[in-house]
């Protein structure tokens, strides 16, 4: 009989040969969590520049005591879906008010954002429909095109010219079309060129969903993400979210104006067969979606301690994921020894970064990636980028 | 490209790029296996297949596709089908 764990031997070397460095890159404990932007990592204080922490609002006290609130009046967990059990009227209350946020009619929450895409898209298409995603998506849509039994096709990162071919190769088998796109793409940072591809629908006939995980609250002048930044928002006919980066707790969201959008909520498997967010959870986010909208200047600290970040890189001469500054910014680096070597320097120093290898990242790539928090102080910035500059000197 | 290329001699140029170590390519080369190749970039590999060929292979039957020969057979299928 073949050993079922057989197929993963692979992964498991690949794990040895990691731990025979010294380091565990991909299992970091966080003894404490001092602040949005600090931890005590090994016993020492360390800057986290790679947790999407991109708002600050995970100590925010409002945040907090609403969590606390939730927790004593509702207690610990729903216990089951909301299907079965039922709502708490703050499920409804989140959604009302994220939708309000969104200037859409309709929200439904999910209870992570993995689940969020896994429930649209498979919600939304089934086998008779062609789902069209970036070759850069994120898994929980790749997971959600599988899900959905919908035909699938991949077209190149950011690229219409390389959809509209698609598109237009595509074989008309009755059913209907999805386009996928995400507003920030989570590895490079950069951002879907929204325009070009609302352009093939003069063209093509589809319906178009934009991943807003990594641009809610970030882009936009009113924080909703890719679609708001390039007036575009009546062109993207679903748009999707989480709460476990802006927001700061967990969960997801996808909304629209359709019709018949509630029906979902009996058309999606992931979430109609888990349980529902905690009361704690579903308080602290609806606070953090106040936090959002009554505090637009997080927005512009973002994008300073972005840009700061961005041309403290550039001055080092570093290469970064994409040329536009973004709040995610990735440093390519050789190759997977020398990038776990030098994140391991970079936690040694104080800062923690994520590490990304393919097959995780686009173009076989090997990236140290940082996210930017509104909540970095200008000093915190500055102390990330010299430690990049002295793991540089070192490489 | 040229009709007059075989679909397998096209197919083993497009896997020049991911076949570093020069292994010896057949019908019955297992493409991620053989060739280790990760998830990825079967994909990306793919896509350069259906551009080279004008035609759609999609993720689904990516999935069921395994050796050269196999590839071949869907490419062969689908050329058949666009001309129709």
């Amino acid at each position: 009989m073949t050993d079922l764990f057989e197929k993963h031997r692979p992964i498991a070397e690949r794990f040895e040969r990691m731990m025979e460095m010294g380091v565990n890159a991909v299992g970091v404990v966080n003894d404490r969590i001092l602040s949005p932007t600090r931890a005590i990592i090994q016993g020492r204080e360390t800057i986290l520049a790679g947790t999407n922490n991109y708002m600050g609002v995970t100590f925010e006290k409002a945040c907090i005591d609403a969590g606390k609130k939730a927790l004593e009046e509702f207690g610990t967990g729903t216990t089951g879906s909301r299907i079965a059990n039922g709502s708490y009227a703050m499920h409804r209350e989140l959604e009302q008010s994220l939708a309000a946020f969104l200037n859409r009619k309709h929200c439904i929450v999910f209870t992570t954002g993995y689940q969020a895409n896994l429930g649209m898209i498979a919600g939304l298409a089934g086998p008779r429909d062609t789902v069209f995603l970036d070759a850069d998506s994120h898994s929980s849509i790749y997971d959600g095109c599988t899900l959905s039994g919908a035909k699938l096709v991949r077209f190149r990162h950011n690229d219409a010219s390389d959809l509209d071919r698609r598109l237009s190769r595509s074989e008309d088998e009755g059913g209907g079309r999805l386009v996928v796109l995400e507003g920030i793409y989570s590895m490079l940072g950069d951002r879907a060129p929204l325009k070009d591809f609302v352009e093939l629908r003069k063209k093509h006939q589809f319906q178009l969903l934009v991943d807003e995980a990594h641009s809610f609250g970030v882009l936009g002048p009113n924080g909703r993400g890719l679609a708001d930044e390039a007036g575009l928002e009546d062109e993207a006919d679903f748009v999707v979210g989480t709460f476990s980066k802006s927001i700061g707790s967990i969960g997801g969201f996808g909304a629209g104006d359709h019709p018949l959008f509630e029906t979902l909520r009996y058309a999606m498997r992931p979430y109609m067969f888990t349980a529902s967010s905690s009361p704690a959870t579903i308080a602290t986010s609806i606070a953090a979606v106040k936090t959002l909208a009554r505090e637009p200047e997080r927005r512009d600290r973002l994008r300073r301690n972005s840009e700061r970040l961005f041309n403290g890189f550039r001055t080092l001469g570093l290469e970064t994921g994409c040329e536009e500054v973004s709040p995610v910014i990735a440093v390519k680096c050789k190759d997977e020894p020398s990038t776990i070597a030098m994140w391991n320097r970079l936690l040694q120093g104080g800062v923690y970064v994520n590490i990304a290898l393919p097959p995780g990242t686009p173009n076989r790539l090997c990236l140290l990636r940082c996210s930017v928090s509104a909540a970095h102080s200008d000093a915190e910035i500055d102390q990330v980028i010299a430690a990049f500059g002295k793991v540089v000197a070192k490489a | 490209m040229s009709t007059d290329t075989p679909v397998i001699d096209e197919i083993c140029r497009l896997l020049g790029p991911h076949n570093p170590k020069g292994i010896a390519l057949s019908a019955e080369t297992d493409i991620p296996a053989e060739l280790n190749i990760d998830s990825v970039g079967v994909l990306d590999f793919i896509m350069d297949v259906e551009d080279t060929f004008d035609i759609e292979i999609p993720m689904n039957v990516v999935a069921e596709t395994h050796t050269i020969g196999d590839l071949v057979k869907v490419v062969e299928d689908r050329i058949k089908k666009r001309n129709a």
